[in-house]
């Protein structure tokens, strides 16, 4: 009985990572590489805040009517949230995103930073 | 209700108070909303299996309302409530069908835990990007589970040996 119980679990955790594997397939595969026009936009509570094109240097500090902020960083064709008043930090630890549909986002503040390339394509057009 | 009961039942809620706290206190922090052991969960998973369902649902909900207004901000109690609710249906479910240990069981709570919160996460920020995350919280849900679920019996062993509820 017990033997039976610990290779089920051992083959629920292999079905749970083979289907981790696909969702990040899918998820590649739906990422193209960046194009030259790609932008950053800013989102807060779900509404647009602004764009960002990735190709021009810039830091912008992002700020919330209840005064907490983000600062956001455009460096070398990358965007990153450098700073933040939210308690965890996780916007702030997560790397540099520069590819379509890459995002960070706070929780907290509400706020997400997402890839977006120049041209809506079609793919874009479904998912949002 | 016996009073053994309610000592018990008061004991396992300050333990999962408690441990939520450590983890707020040092945050595994790996860049992703949403990744972390749950060590409040050790204390649900084994109230699933020393008490009955309703117990230990009763004691996950107090244990979210309370860490919520005491550590967090009400959107973190929404996602916290939102995986607690998921991941308790689906460890209960999954505990019916007998056909997995309490690893098994804890690793399918860790990862609907996460699976919840993201599904919450993209309804708060209305960003359906952020099932990009979903992979590798699938993963992390797993690696949570089996270190719960191992820790889980060893202490439900130990603990069924003493009668709690006559």
């Amino acid at each position: 009985m017990e033997q039976k119980t610990k290779k089920n679990d051992i083959l629920l955790i292999g079905v749970i990572l083979v289907l981790a594997l696909a969702a990040y397939v899918g998820v590649s595969i739906f990422q193209d590489a960046t194009t030259h026009n790609a932008e950053a936009l800013v989102l807060i509570d779900g509404e647009e805040y602004g764009r960002f094109p990735l190709d021009t240097d810039v830091v912008e500090r992002i700020e919330l009517p209840d005064g907490s902020y983000n600062v956001l960083v455009i460096e070398e064709g990358k965007a990153d949230v450098t700073e933040a008043s939210c308690p965890d930090g996780i916007c702030v630890n997560h790397r540099a995103v520069s590819r379509q549909k890459q995002s960070i986002t706070c929780l907290p503040n509400k706020l997400v930073v997402e890839i977006r390339n120049g041209e809506e394509s079609d793919v874009d057009a479904i998912t949002n | 209700m016996k009073t053994k009961k309610i000592a018990y039942l008061g004991l396992l809620i300050a333990l999962a108070f408690v441990f939520s706290y450590i983890e707020f206190l040092i945050p595994v922090n790996i860049g992703i909303p949403g990744a972390k052991l749950g060590l409040a969960n050790l204390v649900i998973i084994v109230a699933l299996y020393t008490l009955n369902e309703r117990d230990a649902f009763v004691l996950s909900m107090i244990r979210i309302v309370l860490v919520g207004f005491t550590f967090a901000n009400l959107a973190s109690m929404l996602y916290s409530l939102a995986g607690g609710i998921l991941s308790f249906v689906v460890m209960v479910i999954a505990k019916k069908t007998r056909k997995l240990s309490l690893t098994g069981v804890s690793v399918l709570g860790g990862v609907f835990h996460n699976v919840g919160q993201i599904i919450v996460a993209i309804w708060v920020v209305k960003t359906v990007s952020l099932i990009y995350y979903l992979p590798v919280l699938m993963v992390s849900g797993i690696a949570a589970g089996v270190a719960i679920g191992i820790l889980g019996g060893m202490v439900t062993k130990r603990i069924k040996g003493i009668h709690l509820i006559d």
